[in-house]
């Protein structure tokens, strides 16, 4: 009986193998751009936590250097003669592989016991010689050849002795030095023996997880709607299948097939589908997130310094989540059609107006529900602070947006319908409104990828705006440089003292000031900073306040972490207090700062001199040439205006390639829910259309009134997009951008953009409407005609 | 007794409220007896016809199929009733358009076990629809898809034979050598049958005949 029953369920998609298609490929797109988006994460995570594990990250207090980024050998001596058990790490690159160089005579034995394969890798290899890496990361090292291979070695490392990877980066200092947990009881204190040295302990750290925390979040956000948006054609299909196997159940059913019998089938076949489809959009996902994780890497390492592996793992948790998220799908779009099922007697009609007239009413069901839903997120995000309660909101706003859509629709076509004269005109909109029930699941799934693409649109256009008009502003030196010590510093101000040009030399360190970590610049106040920032808030003349020593600035990551604001007062250093006269934009950056006069700084750190350089010049090509070839500057340490400026809309322009990129796919897979669904409804508009084909219709008008059909809904729904989509923006700029990032943007409108957008959106639906119409066009008249035969 | 109905009561709620569809409504018929339902569109002769298959339940008294009795089941037991005991010739076919002539035949058969296709042969010869086998329901005529109607609820060998109009969508010469072939396979399997129609002509073929005016027997 099992083997019966399942037979006569499978032949309807043998006979449908259209609708099968639909089901699967909905399946697998919803799952390869959930689990793409998942695999991406996973291999950012497991890269954090294998380097961390690698080197000991966020284990041990380090010491580095107040300013610049390197300590010398002789600090390293003096600290050990002090009797300070430090243990030196030189970090750098090399072949585009971080190269760590380690002592393992000095490392703190915890460390070692901590990383025993890689202990053992060390004990048993001669590592003054080799490096250790794993297999992968060594396929890089092209012009290093001496390599020992270690699996546990996190991705994109490779670990040596500090002497070894000093001469491979030909660097003769130290990065920073590992602070052995067990020290003598007594000795000296750092400031006495290396007072440029900074001790940070593990709690000022910032995790490089933690920090990318964000990112990842909103990766995820966006893998999950479009997850969302595949579903719908999950839901579309599955929904016409049980629809036109009305027939079938109810036929089965008189024949003496259980309910119960008969829903665990259904349950077991449509999850046995759902599974192929699954394992079809992981192996999809797979090769997407291949494609999206070198961007992705570079993303993360221009926006976080984070290093992720280039290269993607199969990992058993990536595939358990794939399946798991699409079989729960796949079981929510089967329970209402299963509760369905239950609910109607067993004689029901099976024709589709009963089963529009079930849909019909679900429509005021879905608006009550989108009402709902806006309430509940609009209280969310009121009454709970943070990144979730933004997220909800957005959720909340999508869904209630897309549960509304077929009411709106329904609404508009009725008011068309009752002004419409022609009774050809008067039958079309009628005929819309009947097919509305079979094409909302479509069209939902057009308004949330349209929306989310004007909303992302909005705020990627709005934030390059901004961030364009921030680098004018902080970029208004002609050329930049770094220089190597203080005798450079001093000699390139004499420099350039002695050229007349404008110079804003700046001081920075990194250090703890309202429990927050935070950079501390010191800046020569002058015509450019003047001229050129623009504050988010600020008093009256808040330069001539700062240049009499008598306030700071602050950036708005720092403001809004610490909520203080202009006015508030700041805790510099213990006993110097100083009010905040403006808070200044900083996008891109993660961290805060504050900005002192360098009269200031050089109070609070006198040994730290300025090690950065702005320098106004109309001739910036000979500058360079100049402090090259006089200062000795290395030419690495210099960029001019234009390449910075280049440099810097590289990382921002990466930085959205990935949510760009799942816009575009979100986009596609709307539109192919739209051609799923026109061409699984194609069968069952014959009987409807043909009695207006007796009446005097070609099939060639029908095709195309089909094809305006399709255009027309798809424009409303664009209509319905753009506030959608604007709402959708200002969440993520006012809301979302500002829990994530610390920063808010200004909000702008690009309606060339939007009405490019649309015509998309309108272009895919006529695509898609473009084979169904041809397809009825071509349909022979003895089908129609057996309409009027009963013999269908 | 094959089929017993005792005081059957049966309304439907309507926007305008209750609508009494049968009142007190009792008959039986015996293995191998034929009936003839008559009455007016609206009288209740399909509802009566639902309640006898187990496929609706009455709002009062009894129902009991092949011993069986109905109210005391619940939904798994009273489907197979429907499956063992039990087959419908529907006004519509109710075919499963996704399968061929041959498996529609079987289905119901098959979901009881395994069928002898000696007898399927027999059933489908008498029937004239050996040349129809491999097609889909949509591709034969109405004609042919009421024959493929009986001959599955045939094939399935009940114990009681309910059929709706089964002669309703042929024409007066299909209709009449369709009717022999199930009264002659009916009478050789001694199997109960009742026939819901509104022509005088099959039901004066049947042993008996009630006629059925607004939800009361006469």
């Amino acid at each position: 009986m099992i083997f019966s029953c399942l037979s006569t369920l499978l032949s309807h998609w043998h006979r449908n193998p259209l609708q099968l298609f639909a089901y699967l490929s909905g399946v697998a797109l919803a799952t390869a751009l959930w689990s793409g988006v998942q695999a991406i994460n996973l291999e950012a995570k497991a890269s954090y936590k294998a380097a961390a594990q690698t080197l000991g990250e966020g284990q041990y207090d380090l010491i580095r250097p107040k300013q610049g980024k390197s300590i010398s050998m002789a600090d390293y001596i003096a600290l050990r003669k002090s009797g300070w058990l430090v243990s030196p790490v030189v970090d750098g690159y090399f072949d585009n592989i971080r190269l760590v160089g380690m002592d393992p005579l000095t490392l703190p034995s915890s460390f070692l016991f901590a990383n025993s394969n890689l202990t053992n890798s060390i004990s048993n290899n001669n590592l003054l010689e080799s490096l250790i890496t794993n297999k992968n990361t060594a396929k890089n090292l092209v012009t290093y050849t001496q390599v020992i291979f270690d699996q546990n070695v996190a991705p994109g490392i490779a670990v040596g002795d500090v002497s070894l990877v000093q001469k491979l980066l030909k660097y003769d200092k130290i990065s920073y030095l590992i602070i052995n947990p067990e020290q003598p009881l007594e000795q000296r204190k750092l400031k006495d023996i290396a007072p440029h040295l900074n001790i940070q302990s593990i709690k000022q750290m910032t995790d490089v997880s933690q920090l990318t925390d964000s990112f990842h979040l909103n990766l995820s956000a966006f893998g999950l709607l479009s997850f969302a948006v595949g579903l719908f054609i999950v839901h579309s299909t599955i929904g016409l299948a049980f629809e036109q196997r009305r027939a079938m159940i109810r036929s089965m059913r008189s024949m003496g097939v259980s309910l119960q019998r008969l829903i665990i089938l259904v349950t077991m076949e449509m999850i046995f589908f759902a599974t192929i489809g699954a394992v079809i959009g992981i192996i999809l996902g797979y090769f997407m997130a291949g494609l999206l994780l070198p961007d992705v890497a570079a993303t993360l390492r221009g926006l976080y310094g984070a290093n992720i592996s280039g290269t993607l793992q199969l990992r058993l948790d990536w595939w358990i989540s794939g399946m798991l998220i699409a079989l729960l799908g796949t079981a929510l779009a089967i329970s209402s059609q299963i509760w369905q099922i239950t609910k109607l007697p067993i004689l029901a009609s099976s024709k589709p107006r009963a089963w529009m007239l079930v849909t019909a009413s679900y429509f005021n069901l879905q608006m009550k529900i989108a009402v709902v839903l806006l309430t509940v997120g609009g209280f969310c995000a009121i009454l709970i602070d943070g990144l979730i309660a933004g997220f909800a909101l957005l959720g909340a706003l999508l869904i209630a947006a897309a549960l509304a859509l077929p009411s709106l629709l329904a609404w508009c076509l009725k008011q068309l319908q009752k002004y419409a004269e022609a009774p050809l005109w008067s039958w079309f909109w009628a005929d819309t409104r009947q097919q509305l029930p079979g094409l909302s699941l479509a069209l939902m799934a057009l308004l949330l990828a349209v929306s989310a693409n004007i909303g992302v649109s909005t705020m990627v256009s709005s934030f390059r705006l901004t961030f364009t008009s921030f680098l004018d502003q902080r970029l208004a030196p002609e050329l930049f440089l770094q220089v190597a010590n203080e005798d450079q510093s001093v000699e390139l101000t004499n420099f350039l003292s002695e050229k007349g040009v404008e110079v804003l030399p700046l001081m920075s360190t990194e250090t703890t000031i309202s429990q927050q970590p935070v950079e501390l610049f010191g800046i020569k106040i002058g015509d450019t900073y003047r001229n050129n920032w623009r504050f988010l808030e600020a008093v009256e003349n808040p330069w001539d306040t700062i240049q009499l020593g008598k306030a700071i600035i602050v950036n708005e990551q720092f403001a809004r972490r610490t909520n203080l604001w202009v006015g508030d007062q700041v805790a510099i250093d213990l006993n110097f207090t100083l009010p905040i006269a403006a808070v200044v934009g900083d996008y891109g950056n993660p961290k805060g700062q504050i900005i002192v006069t360098e009269e200031i700084f050089s109070t609070l750190h006198p040994k730290l001199y300025p090690a950065r350089f702005g320098i106004r010049t109309s001739n910036p090509t000979e500058l360079q040439y100049q402090v090259i070839n006089q200062i000795g500057i290395d030419s690495d340490s210099i960029i001019d205006q234009k390449s910075l400026k280049a440099f810097s809309m590289e990382v921002f322009e990466r930085t959205f390639l990935v949510t760009s990129a799942l816009n575009i796919l979100t986009l596609g897979v709307a539109s192919f829910a739209i051609l799923m669904s026109l061409l699984t409804l194609a069968d069952r508009r014959i009987p409807q259309l043909a009695p207006v084909w007796a009446l005097g219709l070609t099939r060639s008008q029908i095709g195309k009134l089909e094809l305006f059909r399709a255009v027309l809904l798809a424009s409303f729904v664009v209509i319905f997009s753009l506030p959608t989509g604007l709402i959708l923006a200002w969440v993520l700029l006012n809301v979302i951008n500002v829990k994530a990032f610390g920063w808010q943007l200004p909000m702008f409108l690009f309606p060339a953009e939007y009405f490019k957008l649309g015509l998309y959106a309108v272009v895919a639906a006529f695509l898609a409407a473009s084979w169904p119409s041809f397809r009825l066009i071509r349909t022979p008249p003895s089908d129609l005609l057996k309409v009027f035969a009963s013999e269908r | 007794m094959v089929l017993n109905l005792k005081a059957i009561q049966k309304s439907f709620r309507t926007n305008e409220g209750e609508v009494p569809v049968l009142s007190n409504i009792s008959l039986s018929l015996l293995a191998g007896e034929t009936l003839a339902l008559r009455g007016e569109s609206g009288s209740g002769k399909s509802t009566l016809l639902h309640i006898a298959g187990a496929l609706e339940l009455p709002d009062g008294g009894s129902v009991e199929i092949a011993g069986k009795n109905l109210s005391e089941m619940d939904d798994a037991e009273r489907a197979a009733v429907r499956r063992r005991d039990v087959a419908i010739i529907f006004q519509q076919f109710n075919l499963i358009p996704s399968l061929t002539v041959a498996s529609n035949i079987t289905f119901q058969a098959n979901l009881s076990g395994p069928v002898d296709k000696t007898k399927i042969e027999k059933i489908v010869s008498a029937l004239g629809l050996m040349d129809q086998m491999k097609k889909y329901p949509e591709a034969l005529s109405g004609g042919q898809q009421q024959r493929v109607a009986i001959a599955r609820a045939l094939v399935a060998e009940p114990k009681l034979l309910l059929a709706d109009e089964p002669t309703g969508n042929l024409d007066e010469k299909t209709a009449q050598a369709v009717l022999e072939q199930m009264l002659k396979l009916v009478g050789e399997t001694d199997t109960a049958l009742m026939v819901v129609t509104h022509s005088q002509n099959v039901a004066a073929r049947m042993d008996r005949q009630l006629l059925l005016i607004e939800g009361k027997l006469q």
